[in-house]
This record gives C-alpha cells, sequence and structure tokens, in this order.
C-alpha cells in the first residue's frame, strides 16, 4: 500500500464494506473523511433499511459508522449528475434496445469521476470504497485491476471500465478479505452495519421492478409480442424497453408454447415496438463485438487468449481477441454463450488481471456447429 | 485531531482556561446552538442536586418547587410578565407547536368561523410545520409574502386582515429569522391584528437571545417561543410566553404549567436557562455586533463580490447570511471545517444534504446564489482574534473552492 499518509475521501454509502473500508484506510496512517453520496433526488424517508440505497436511513448509517470510526463526515449531494448520466443512460439503453448496466456507469462517470473530481479540487489524493477488488502495483507506477480474493464478492467486473489514471487514485482495502470476515472485523470495531443485508437490486429502483420503472417514465407503448421461427402473434407487451435478450420470466405471454419448452426473449426490435420470443438455441452466440473500450494497461494484440465475463456475477468464458484497437473489440467465445445483450460490459481478463472492458454492440455465431 | 489537547481538555471543550486555544476548531454556528454558558451550567449543577417532583407536597417536593418557580419568575420578569404567563416546555420547537397549534385549537374550538391561518414564508419548520398540520384540521393556510430585504410584506398582510378579517384565527411571524437573521416589525404587526383582536405567535428562538423585548408588545394578544439552548442554555429545555392568549395542550398528562403543559417540571433545566436568560446583555449584543463589523469587512476585503442578504434590513448582532458566488456551500463548509471553522448553510435541520434555502428564495435570491451561500453565526464566547483568523484562511477556501468542477 502506500507508505505515505494521504488524504484519502471514503465513499460510504451506510453499508458495512464501505464502512470498514474507511476503518481501514484509517488504520494505515491516512487522513480519511468519509463521504456519503445523495444520488436521489427524493430519498424515501423512514425506510427501515430497505432495499436499494442511500435512503435517508443508509444516510444515517453512514454516518453513525463515521462515528464510530472517528473520521470527519459529510454529504455530497451528486442528485444532479446521478440523474443526469447514470439514469438519463439507463433509460436511453432501454429505449435503444439495449441492456444498461447502471452500475459500471455509476462507477465510470460518478464514483470514479465526478466524486474523484470533486475529491482531487478540494485537495484530496484519493477514493476508497468497499469494492471487492484488488488494486495491484506493477512496480513502474502503473497498476493492474484484479479479482478479488473473495471469488464470490469479487466485483472487478463493475470496476473493469475503470482508467489506468481513475484507477491510479482508487483503493479498494478490502481486495483481499472475505465478506465474512469484513462482517466480523466492523462487528469488532463496534459498526452496528455488521449484520446489515447487502443490498442487490439497482440502487435507484428498490422494489426491483425496473419494467414498472421504465413505464413510469418513458410511457407505455403497446407492441406485439411474437414467436420468432413462426410469426405468429404471442400476445402484447407494454413497452418493448422492459424486455432483454436472454429474459425467460415476465414474459407476460398467455399462450404456452407448442413444444412445452420455455421461450426465451431472442430479439428486440425497437424501431417495431416488437418483442421476438424463441427456443434459447437462437441465444448462442460466439462472437462479441463491444465498443467505447477502455484498456488498463495496453491493447491486448489479435489472437490473444482472454476469458471475458458479459455479467456482474457470472463466469468467465474462454475466448480470443479477434479484433482490438483503442476503441473496439471483438472477441470469438471457445464455447457459446447464451443471452448476452447489447449494451452490457463485456470485461477482459488475463487470468485474474482485468485487460479492459468495452460495451457490448452486436453479438452473432461465426462459426456453425 | 488528538483525542485531548495538551492541557489536557477535550478537543472540543469551551471550559478551557484558556479561552483562546488556538487548537480548539472554531465555534461559528451559534444561531444552530450555543455552548452551555458557566453560569447555566453552574445553575443547572447546583439545581440538580436538588431531589424531588416539584409538585410533590412534601418537604423534597417543596425544595424542587422553590427551584422551579424561582427560576420561572426571572424568566417572567426577565420578559416583562407575569410568571403564570410562562409555560415552561422542553424547547423551541415544542413552544412553536404550543403556540401555533395550541392556540389555533383553542380559538378555532371556540368559533369555528375562525379557520383561517396567516404565517410568513420564511418561518423555521417548527412552526411551519405546524401551521401545515391545521390544513388536516381544516383550517385554511396562507403565506405571508417575504420582501426583497427579507422582512415580510405588511401592506399584503393589511389588506388580507381588511378582507378576512372575521375568519382569521391566528397570525405567525418569527422575531428574526434564524437564517438571514433579519428582524421582522412585529410591534407593526401587533398593531395590524389588535382591531380584529387576532393572536400572534412569535418565534423568538433566535431573537431572544439578544433583543428585549419592547414592552409596547404587552398590550397585544402574542405568544413567544423561547429555546434555552440558543442562548446557552442545555438543550432540552423552553418556554412559551403567553400574553392574553388561550392555549390548549398539544400533549396529554398531569395538569402543570395551569393544564397548558404536562409533565414534570424539569427544574434544574429550567434554573439553568434562567440563568442563560439572565446573561444577556445589550453590551454582549454589542460586543458581537462588532465581532460581525468585523467579518463583514473581512468577507469583503477577500470576496469583494460576495452578498450580504438582508443586509438593507435590520438585523441580530451575531447572524450573517453571504452568498459567495461561484462558491458551492458545500464546498465551503467542508473546506472551512477541515481548516478548523464550523459554519453552516441554511438551518441545520435539513436531512444532511445541503439544499438551496427556501429562506433565501422567498427574498428573491436565485436557486444558484442560495445553494452558494453560507451562514456565519457568532455568540457570547466569540472572538476578534477568531474572527481575524476566519478572515486569514478564507481567501485560500474561497480559491479552492471555486475551483471545484462539480456543482459549483
Amino acid at each position: 500500500m502506500d507508505m505515505s499518509g494521504l488524504r484519502v475521501v471514503a465513499a460510504m454509502s451506510g453499508g458495512v464494506d464501505s464502512a470498514v473500508a474507511a476503518a481501514r484506510m484509517k488504520d494505515l496512517g491516512h487522513d480519511v473523511v468519509g463521504v456519503h453520496l445523495a444520488l436521489s433526488k427524493n430519498p424515501e424517508t423512514g425506510l427501515e433499511h430497505g432495499r436499494g440505497c442511500c435512503t435517508l436511513s443508509d444516510a444515517r448509517d453512514a454516518r453513525r459508522s463515521a462515528d464510530i470510526i472517528g473520521i470527519p463526515f459529510y454529504i455530497w449531494d451528486m442528485a444532479e449528475e446521478f440523474s443526469e448520466t447514470v439514469m438519463a443512460d439507463f433509460v436511453a439503453e432501454y429505449q435503444a434496445g439495449r441492456t444498461p448496466n447502471p452500475c459500471v456507469r455509476c462507477n465510470e462517470r460518478i464514483k470514479f469521476a465526478a466524486v474523484l473530481d470533486r475529491a482531487l479540487d478540494l485537495g484530496f489524493d484519493a477514493v476508497c470504497t468497499g469494492h471487492y477488488a484488488r488494486r495491484v502495483n506493477r512496480g513502474d507506477g502503473t497498476y493492474d485491476l484484479c479479482r478479488a480474493r473473495d471469488a464470490d464478492k469479487d466485483q472487478s467486473y463493475v470496476l473493469s471500465v475503470l482508467t489506468q489514471e481513475q484507477l491510479s487514485r482508487a483503493r479498494f482495502p478490502l481486495g483481499d478479505d472475505l465478506k465474512s470476515d469484513v462482517r466480523v472485523d466492523a462487528d469488532q470495531r463496534g459498526l452496528y452495519v455488521a449484520n446489515k443485508p447487502d443490498s442487490y437490486d439497482i440502487c435507484f429502483i428498490p422494489d426491483g421492478d425496473t419494467a414498472g420503472w421504465l413505464r413510469d417514465r418513458v410511457g407505455a407503448r403497446t407492441g406485439d409480442i411474437v414467436d420468432i421461427e413462426s410469426g405468429a402473434k404471442l400476445g402484447e407487451h407494454e413497452g418493448s424497453f422492459a424486455y432483454t435478450v436472454g429474459q425467460r420470466r415476465g414474459l407476460g405471454v398467455k399462450i404456452a408454447p407448442a413444444d412445452g419448452r420455455p421461450r426465451y426473449v431472442v430479439d428486440v426490435d425497437t424501431a417495431s415496438n416488437t418483442v421476438f420470443l424463441g427456443p434459447p438455441q437462437l441465444l448462442e452466440i460466439d462472437t462479441i463485438e463491444a465498443l467505447n473500450a477502455v484498456w488498463l494497461n495496453g491493447i491486448p494484440a489479435r489472437g490473444a487468449s482472454v476469458e471475458v465475463q458479459v455479467r456482474a456475477h457470472g463466469q468467465t468464458s474462454a475466448a480470443r481477441v479477434l479484433a482490438a484497437s483503442g476503441s473496439d473489440v471483438s472477441v470469438g467465445l471457445e464455447t457459446r454463450l447464451r443471452g448476452v445483450a447489447a449494451g452490457q460490459t463485456l470485461a477482459l481478463y488475463r487470468e485474474d488481471r482485468v485487460l479492459g472492458s468495452a460495451t457490448i454492440a452486436r453479438t452473432r455465431v461465426q462459426r456453425p456447429h | 485531531m488528538a483525542a485531548t489537547r495538551a492541557c489536557g481538555w477535550p478537543p472540543h471543550s469551551f471550559r478551557c482556561p484558556s479561552y483562546n486555544c488556538p487548537v480548539r476548531p472554531t465555534y461559528f454556528d451559534y444561531a444552530a446552538s450555543a455552548p452551555l454558558r458557566p453560569a447555566a451550567r453552574e445553575a443547572f449543577l447546583t439545581a440538580s442536586d436538588v431531589v424531588g417532583n416539584p409538585a410533590s407536597l412534601h418537604t423534597y417536593g417543596r425544595a424542587a418547587h422553590a427551584v422551579l418557580e424561582q427560576a420561572r419568575e426571572e424568566l417572567a420578569s426577565h420578559f416583562g410578565v407575569r410568571p403564570t404567563a410562562v409555560v415552561l416546555c422542553s424547547g423551541g420547537t415544542e413552544a412553536d407547536n404550543l403556540g401555533v397549534r395550541g392556540s389555533y385549537a383553542a380559538r378555532h374550538g371556540k368559533d369555528s368561523r375562525k379557520d383561517l391561518v396567516l404565517a410568513s414564508g420564511i418561518e423555521h419548520p417548527a412552526v411551519r410545520a405546524s401551521v401545515e398540520s391545521l390544513r388536516s384540521q381544516g383550517a385554511n393556510v396562507e403565506l405571508i409574502p417575504t420582501n426583497r430585504d427579507g422582512t415580510v410584506d405588511l401592506d399584503w398582510l393589511s389588506q388580507v386582515v381588511v378582507a378576512h378579517g372575521e375568519s382569521l384565527a391566528l397570525c405567525a411571524v418569527m422575531w428574526a429569522n434564524n437564517e438571514t437573521g433579519v428582524i421582522q416589525p412585529i410591534s407593526q404587526i401587533l398593531e395590524l391584528l389588535a382591531p380584529i383582536d387576532v393572536p400572534l405567535h412569535v418565534d423568538g428562538v433566535q431573537a431572544a437571545a439578544w433583543l428585549e423585548l419592547p414592552r409596547a408588545w404587552l398590550a397585544h394578544r402574542f405568544t413567544l417561543a423561547v429555546s434555552g439552548h440558543k442562548v446557552g442554555a442545555p438543550v432540552g429545555v423552553g418556554a412559551l410566553v403567553v400574553n392574553g392568549v388561550d392555549v390548549l395542550p398539544t400533549t396529554h398528562g398531569g395538569s402543570q404549567e395551569l393544564n397548558r403543559r404536562p409533565g414534570t417540571g424539569a427544574a434544574a433545566l429550567v434554573a439553568a436557562m434562567a440563568a442563560a436568560v439572565g446573561q444577556t446583555s445589550s453590551d454582549e449584543a454589542q460586543m458581537v455586533a462588532r465581532l460581525t463589523a468585523q467579518l463583514r469587512e473581512g468577507l469583503a476585503d477577500v470576496a469583494p463580490d460576495c452578498q450580504i442578504n438582508g443586509e438593507l434590513a435590520p438585523q441580530l448582532p451575531g447572524i450573517t447570511s453571504v452568498t459567495l458566488p461561484g462558491c458551492s456551500a458545500e464546498s465551503l463548509l467542508l473546506l472551512l471545517d477541515q481548516a478548523g471553522f464550523s459554519c453552516s448553510a441554511g438551518s441545520a435541520c435539513s436531512a444532511g444534504v445541503t439544499r438551496p434555502s427556501s429562506v433565501l428564495m422567498a427574498m428573491g435570491v436565485s436557486e444558484v446564489h442560495a445553494a452558494q451561500t453560507l451562514r456565519i453565526s457568532l455568540g457570547w464566547g466569540s472572538t476578534a482574534d477568531e474572527v481575524s483568523r476566519f478572515v486569514a484562511v478564507l481567501a485560500e477556501v474561497v480559491r479552492r473552492s471555486r475551483q471545484v468542477r462539480v456543482g459549483a
């Protein structure tokens, strides 16, 4: 870690991870200040440890954790920035028929951008979070982003969008810890959030009803649900934006499939507002093309072997780089994957090291069976 | 920051005999709460040794009763009223609730045609929320517009009084505003309301530390809310001065305070509040006014484009609301806090997020400027040296704050 005492902003969500992360930075001798981000324009009042994030009770939890740790605490109002970047992007992506990952956008545009910028402007040196990931010094002043020791909790995927510059200013004190140990540590420090449940839903959609949230903002637009193979109309939907390629549940279709097998969303056509269902075989792809690439330590060569991850908590797939530039990348998968939607983040790894990431634009089958 | 200072006192303590200790962070948020005055602390500790419930008839109870009533009489004398006019309670918020809701309940209960409530647009949430709560009881609530100088619009008020006098149950206007320090024309409002015999609730929480109750008010019907900790008594005690107004209790229990506010008399806290109030003086007010003038000169030097809000109206001696263009209040407060100066923006009661002040916006300050406004409030323990040191760090704080890219 760093030898000298840095001035660090510890982003504190009110959860146990960010609280322990802040405490660890202080233990290391850094000058730590806790900051809670107010991201919601209408924070729910009195939600008793509700799902979602950054409610008033979360702010209280963060403040109390800061009290106990013994660091100053402030709240930064980032509601405007969050709404204009993360939430606006979320809506726009769905409207374009893609499936966004708002947590990736938030890290890219808010946590390690807007927050980091403000921290640097106010005289701080770094931003620390409770993410499970490892920042490893390469010995030449640059850093690698690696998976956390706790494979189940590893969050390197949502951080894979960070640039080298952002990474150099980030600190992830929990990278070498197991979640269970972090809770024990919190308990030993007297932090009552030690047993606070983790939040899993998108922080600004606390009830998990993404389709409903989108409908409220975009408005319902009735369209057809069609069987892609037969062309038969299977039902109607209230907005194609509520559907994701690979989705199996909540299709809202009454007619059971003829062969009795489950149907999946295989395509979403925003132009005609049509959702196409089909058998899972139609979801298989072996080639992914992605844009807006960010590379941490150099662009991988064509033909390089990598592991790719397309979901926050998904397995990796062995792949080969077909082409890569400063802005784009395409990979060929060794084995086919199902349900990879445009808009998701493609993270590339070599062993446990993040090479970089990009946003999936197109998927297809290149090689027939 | 070290856990204790070299002198052995905890870092934020005001009890260190080295009054000017440079290690103690400077407290410039008296409007949020005033440090405990030594006399109040003494009175509290002495009175705490007296055991008993002031309502009990035995020897212990009588001792506690004597302490409580002695303190009440001192408060009454300070405000120029009879002891029975002082209703003791738990603080400014409770006093505001009692003055608004208790007064409305009595008045509306006696004559149900009286269902209109007028309040200024710049009241503290304790009054504003109390007034709003009357809507669910069928009251019509209207807010008095605010002039650009921060005072209430008397023309508007007199028109409404003429037009709707028969249905007017209650009017609420604070003595001085907690964010800008602007003193309201209470005497004139009392005179406006006198012909229609409508009571005025006055939130005196900020003003009572600095201003003497004008004897002319006593000819009119009013209630006045007072807060202990704003004058240097402990948190948890306050009073409602009731002058010619019927007030029904807002909480339920025993018959204390002549059936206006139940609960065991807090003899020790009230003794502390009486001692604190007794320490306020025009000399002290003048001392603080000089410090405020020194502060404002310094602000003008460091940031010539700064705006002191409400300076065109009469103001309390301790409060300065200053808009620093280009600097977000959030950044300023963080930098000042890190530099050892505790100030605020808006009132202390927000959820922790610095929101642009609705008081400032009611005065015509833009939302952008309202978000770039600091409140610096001085008081009994402030010194010229603290003000000098504040002005000395201000240039750098303003410079840094102006270069913050996000939300500036």
